[in-house]
């Protein structure tokens, strides 16, 4: 059972109620209802077609892909899709919107309720529920730094497909609300219908927030934008709890609003500018007939699916004898899976999936970098882990070599021989040398005899210094043990 | 159904039309007017009729997921006013 976190006010014990709305950029070629292309970073304007610009008598045309990829993405979000289903139009103005109105779905959307589980810090794990999945169109985008008294307007971004996933408001703390969007961005990484990019804007979320103390009917909600990583997200839930609980308890009442982030300032605050908008008068676009998909195409693209993180998680404790956190880490990302099911193949496992764990992902994280950015590939780590294994070198110079291939380049065993970091595991040699040692140091050596049985470790550190740190430290251990005895 | 001034001045509002207070009766009027001459569909009973969306009974058409537009940002700021490398521009819009 999973345990939230309850807020403690002034006066009451707190609990929140979370619901988040995400919008997952769709991944195909061409917009939703044009031809122009879907990328990132391009020059002004130079991706929009006149349906973009919402000239006067052009007409949408839907992108079956974009279709595919929202029904293949209610499959793996276990939801019911629907046959048919209606576009509306959402009315608002905004510069950013060339149409004044958004291509939606309202009453109809293509996917209807469904579910997830995510899994939660103590191991436990929680089912949340998806109220619905709809295609719809992104916006335009503006830039307001470029001049003090214009904004920009590019419309690049404008008529890109949008799947809006729309959870209930099953979530009763920002870590639970995080989890849940870690699993919905591994999820449609694994199908491939988004890449999740949170940085580049192609996975956005927003939050709908209230608190009630406990057991209680559900309290006004305020929405939250502007969440673009997780961990803002999260932040931005706990400080919108704390202040609704601040209002309530001071006898006030919240007002149901959309609150901007300010990441900066680490707050939220009133979008006053957009109240009025809330009448959108949508209704459905007659440019545009329903969608119908039959049962046929729907059950092809629910075979089509890949295995999804639950599965493969289970399959990596099953298989591979793993722990269910190491198989946890290891498939939280499709990319991160392949990679150890890529170099594990004739190697020890748990020792491969505690290297890539701890070294591999840790120097990932440490430089910020994705997996397709690493410069080791896994026929090079797998050719340092074995150099490790057979006794090359030790584990402690596999560190430096690795952090050497990661920075500069290089096969591991190439660093080995170029900078002599061979293991010395010849006990000839290095008896001679725990001899020099003992020779050189009298007054240990005696201290030691005496009973001081710590300089046990001064002794190998001396040796190691000797070779450069590339004596098998197993071997010093036993031939000092051996030679400070006589 | 009739409209009262107040929904008027909403409605102008949010389709951002401006209208004089001398206007504000004439259109409730006529507004008014246009919903009562709507409002006689509901004299007729459509219980077991299914929403009808076309005659054709058509479902929408589907394209092929290709790139084949764009690439004419020239044309596409062509008639804006101030723009700057090829980006509308528009009076300062921030929250």
């Amino acid at each position: 059972m999973s345990n939230p976190i309850k807020l403690k006010g002034e006066k009451f014990l707190w609990e929140m109620v979370i619901g988040l709305e995400v919008h997952a950029q769709v991944k195909c070629k061409s917009k939703l209802f044009s031809g122009a292309a879907c990328d990132f970073g391009a020059e002004p304007n130079s991706l929009v077609s006149f349906v973009d610009a919402a000239m006067p008598g052009m007409l949408p045309v839907i992108n079956k892909e974009a279709v595919n990829q929202a029904i293949k993405t209610g499959h793996a979000l276990n939801a019911k899709i629907n046959e048919i289903s209606v576009f509306d139009r959402k009315n608002y103005f905004y510069p950013d919107l060339p149409q004044g109105y958004q291509i939606s779905q309202f009453k109809s959307p293509i996917v209807g309720e469904g579910w997830i589980d995510i899994s939660l810090e103590d191991g436990s794990s929680k089912r949340v529920e998806i109220e619905r999945l709809h295609l719809e169109q992104d916006a335009g985008k503006s830039t307001h730094d470029q001049d003090p008294n214009l904004s920009f307007i590019d419309l690049n971004r404008s008529g890109i497909p949008l799947m809006e996933i729309v959870s209930k408001p099953d979530m009763r703390d920002w870590k639970e609300a995080g989890a849940y969007l870690r699993k919905l961005r591994s999820i449609v990484r694994y199908i491939d219908t988004c890449d999740g990019n949170m940085d580049e804007g192609s996975l956005r979320c927003d939050a709908n927030v209230s608190v009630r103390t406990e057991g209680d009917v559900l309290g006004t909600r305020c929405e939250l934008k502007n969440l673009n990583s997780v961990k803002f997200m999260m932040k931005a839930i706990e400080f919108e709890a704390n202040r609704q609980i601040e209002v309530l308890e001071g006898g006030e009442k919240v007002e149901q609003e959309t609150r901007l982030y300010d990441p900066n300032k680490n707050e939220t605050r009133s979008m006053r500018s957009k109240e009025e908008a809330h009448d959108y008068r949508y209704f459905p676009d007659p440019d545009l007939l329903p969608l119908h998909v039959d049962l046929q195409r729907i059950n092809r693209l629910k075979k089509e699916l890949p295995e999804l993180p639950d599965k493969k998680k289970e399959r990596f404790e099953k298989e591979y004898n793993l722990s269910s956190y190491d198989a946890g880490v290891l498939t939280a990302d499709i990319q991160h899976a392949n990679f150890f099911e890529k170099v594990v193949v004739g190697r020890n496992v748990k020792f491969t999936a505690n290297w890539i764990i701890t070294n591999f992902f840790g120097m990932l994280n440490d430089l910020g970098k994705s997996i397709d950015e690493s410069p080791v590939d896994s026929e090079q780590l797998g050719e340092l882990l074995d150099l490790i294994q057979d006794g090359t070198i030790s584990g402690r110079t596999a560190k430096d070599v690795f952090e050497e291939m990661f920075t500069k380049g290089g096969n591991a065993r190439q660093i080995v021989e170029s900078k002599g970091l061979k293991q010395i595991s010849n006990t000839d040699e290095l008896e001679k040398m725990v001899k020099d040692v003992i020779d050189e140091n009298n007054k240990q050596v005696e201290q030691y005899r005496s009973g001081n049985e710590k300089l046990l470790g001064w002794f190998v550190g001396q040796v190691m210094k000797k070779t450069g740190g590339t004596a098998n430290p197993k071997i010093v251990n036993e031939v000092i043990l051996r030679l400070l005895k006589n | 159904m009739s409209l009262d001034r107040a929904t008027v001045i909403r409605i102008a509002n949010l389709a951002k039309i401006h209208i004089d207070d001398s206007e504000i009766d004439i259109f409730t009027r006529e507004l008014s007017q246009i919903l009562n001459w709507v409002e006689q569909l509901n004299e007729v009973d459509v219980k077991n009729v299914k929403p009808m969306t076309g005659v054709s009974g058509m479902s929408l058409r589907e394209r092929e997921d290709e790139v084949l537009d764009g690439g004419y940002a020239d044309k596409i700021v062509k008639n804006s006013k101030e723009k700057k490398k090829n980006s509308f521009s528009v009076p300062k819009v921030i929250e």
